[in-house]
């Protein structure tokens, strides 16, 4: 009996620290976030506020006066929504073909260097891209493409398919060989064998390889802040800088625009979700 | 028309060679088997002929156009593969008319030959299905279904059954054999198992380090293998082989003494102190009053028992010839125990002879 009891409690306290640990984990992760989207609500003086207030009161003053005019501490939302947009999809798509290409030849040829080549292709993400910001700024201001979404596009396909190479590399080695053997035998070529079955069964791959592309995109202040100068080009992260002035800083207007920038990305997360949940349905092979 | 002919095919990877220069001619609807032990070159030589591994040398013709070159499509050839290689996205239905669709068939000719072949493999209620859901079996039979829809010239098999459990495959063996007497198609099937060669194969081609050993009919193989190696690997349970001296009177001396006549099949071929291995299969020996036949030659020998294994019609009992393990055969069985001492016929006009350094038969 005391025996029992003795486990019983035990494994109560487990499941209670269990709880705890993931309570902590969750705070951290949650917190800032939820910080963001509550101060975009606050007037100003509530999140200046020594002591804090805690029961906040409810305004949406920060976004009206994000939209208005210059004078107002208005900031071209819609133009740096455009050019997020632009660079981090069009830079998703190119850096999605070329490493999935990359990632294929990898996953199923053997060529000479092989290894080397991917091992290099790793050491380029060991590099900060802060580094690499004043010689991008250069090379890019002779070459005249500082200040375009072209300049910035081309970075980011550069900072994108080594690492969508790697997660789709992985992604074909699964598939295995007959596949594409079969598919050839059915009358394919290889490159309808390719189209036709490899990539649907490696879709959900892709598709998150593509996620992680997008989000760097979209989130990536660094470079963005060295290789962008004027409203055409700002991206979205940039444009939070336009909130800081010498001595100031408007949190609340911050916080609204971070809030902008979240949405779109959760939005795509939860649609190409279902995808990355499905998972490989393998099967048409023994498991 | 399709014949199938190999001229002196090769396969080097690198340095090392894998096939060494195959001939090898399949006539039109044959069943032909390559066996062998893993690593001898089968399935390369399989993989060659439906195109996917490129030939080093020599020339591979079907239906007497010559393929070295051609990709896969244009071979008009099917194959069912060990891992069954089905589509994961697509459903039965679509696995099974994929290979029309891409024909740019029209689609009520896909509806009837999906039809078709479903009803001759009994897929009917699994169409709509995808072969995630679909048990091993099934799995198999749809990719034996992809296959036969698109009517090709000849049906390659790769190990199609050793995903499968024994009985499974068994079932699965009986139910391809059924298909081509059916389809009537030439069929080039690898395994490694003996078994599913014997029991499928028109002709059996035996293979072993990129070298084609033996070829000929199960029985042919079974009945005159041309050395150890096919008698050791064709049969269950494989030949016993003791070792023993020609002498010079048509005798061969064992090596535990006994002394029997040179097989009729061998005599006059062989010379005084050629060492030599002494064949035979467990068939032919019997505990006395067990054998199927009492007369003929024979040669009587007390062996001990060590293990027994009733398999119910008959007990395979394993015993003991100066070092040499040594089985055979008793049918109609009595229980036996290990330990046992018993006297047993050895039938010796169904026993063969091989060169104790060559390992080649000695026949006539």
């Amino acid at each position: 009996m005391d025996r029992n009891r003795t486990h019983r409690n035990r494994k109560r306290l487990f499941r209670l620290l269990h709880l705890l640990a993931v309570f902590l984990t969750m705070s951290v992760i949650c917190i800032p976030g939820l910080w963001i989207v509550l101060n975009s609500f606050r007037p100003t003086v509530e999140i200046m506020a020594k002591p804090p207030v805690w029961t906040p009161s409810f305004t949406l003053e920060h976004y009206r006066a994000m939209f208005g005019g210059a004078g107002e501490g208005g900031v071209p939302v819609f133009d740096y929504f455009r050019n997020s947009l632009i660079v981090s999809v069009t830079s998703t798509v190119i850096a999605i073909l070329i490493g999935m290409s990359g990632g294929y030849a990898f996953a199923r040829y053997r060529f000479r260097g092989k290894s080397g080549y991917f091992v290099g292709l790793m050491l380029f993400r060991a590099v900060p891209g802060v580094a690499l910001s004043l010689p991008l700024f250069i090379v890019f201001a002779r070459v005249g493409i500082i200040d375009t979404h072209f300049g910035l596009i081309l970075a980011y396909v550069a900072m994108n398919v080594p690492f969508t190479i790697w997660l789709t590399d992985g992604f074909f080695r699964q598939i295995p060989k007959e596949l594409h053997e079969a598919a050839e035998i059915d009358g394919c070529t290889r490159w309808q064998a390719f189209w036709k079955v490899e990539f649907p069964v490696a879709r959900s791959g892709v598709a998150s390889a593509a996620i992680f592309a997008f989000l760097t995109s979209w989130n990536e202040f660094a470079l963005a802040s060295q290789l962008t100068r004027s409203v055409g080009s700002k991206t979205m992260p940039v444009g939070l800088l336009d909130f800081t002035a010498e001595f100031t800083i408007n949190w609340g207007g911050m916080c609204a625009l971070a809030v902008l920038m979240i949405v779109p990305a959760l939005i795509l997360t939860f649609i190409v979700q279902k995808h990355l949940i499905a998972g490989l349905t393998f099967g048409g092979v023994k498991g | 028309m399709t014949e199938v002919n190999l001229a002196n095919v090769t396969k080097d990877y690198g340095s090392v060679r894998a096939v060494h220069g195959i001939d090898l001619g399949i006539g039109d609807g044959e069943f032909v088997v390559l066996v062998g032990p893993s690593g001898c070159g089968k399935s390369t030589t399989l993989r060659m002929i439906a195109g996917l591994e490129s030939i080093s040398g020599g020339e591979i013709t079907i239906g007497g156009r010559l393929v070295n070159d051609l990709p896969p499509r244009e071979r008009n050839i099917s194959m069912v593969f060990q891992n069954y290689a089905l589509y994961p996205h697509m459903t039965v239905r679509e696995n099974l008319g994929f290979s029309l669709r891409i024909a740019k068939a029209d689609a009520a000719a896909i509806r009837t030959a999906v039809r078709d072949a479903a009803d001759i493999l009994g897929l009917n209620e699994l169409l709509d299905r995808k072969p995630a859901e679909l048990s091993g079996g099934q799995r198999q039979r749809v990719a034996m279904g992809r296959a036969i829809v698109r009517h090709p010239d000849v049906f390659l098999f790769d190990e199609p059954l050793s995903n499968l459990d024994a009985k499974l495959r068994t079932q699965m063996r009986v139910e391809i054999k059924k298909l081509h007497q059916r389809v009537g198609n030439t069929i080039i099937y690898v395994t490694h198992d003996q078994v599913e060669a014997m029991t499928l194969a028109d002709r059996i081609v035996l293979m072993r380090d990129g070298h084609i050993v033996q070829v000929g009919t199960p029985l042919d193989l079974f009945n005159a293998p041309v050395s150890t190696f096919v008698a050791t690997f064709i049969g269950s349970p494989p030949m016993n082989l003791i070792d023993g001296t020609a002498t010079d009177d048509d005798t061969i001396r064992l090596a535990n003494g006994l002394v029997v006549p040179v097989p009729a099949s061998a005599r006059g071929l062989l010379q005084a102190e050629q060492k030599v291995q002494f064949g035979f299969r467990a068939d032919n020996l019997m505990p006395a009053g067990h054998a199927v036949q009492e007369d003929g030659e024979m040669a009587e020998l007390d062996l001990t028992v060590t293990l027994t294994e009733p398999l119910g019609t008959e007990t395979l009992l394993f015993t003991d010839v100066a070092g040499t393990e040594v089985q055979a055969k008793m049918l109609n069985p009595r229980p036996v125990r290990p330990g046992e001492t018993l006297k047993f016929h050895l039938m010796l006009d169904k026993c063969h002879v091989f060169d104790a350094i060559s390992s080649q038969a000695i026949r006539s």
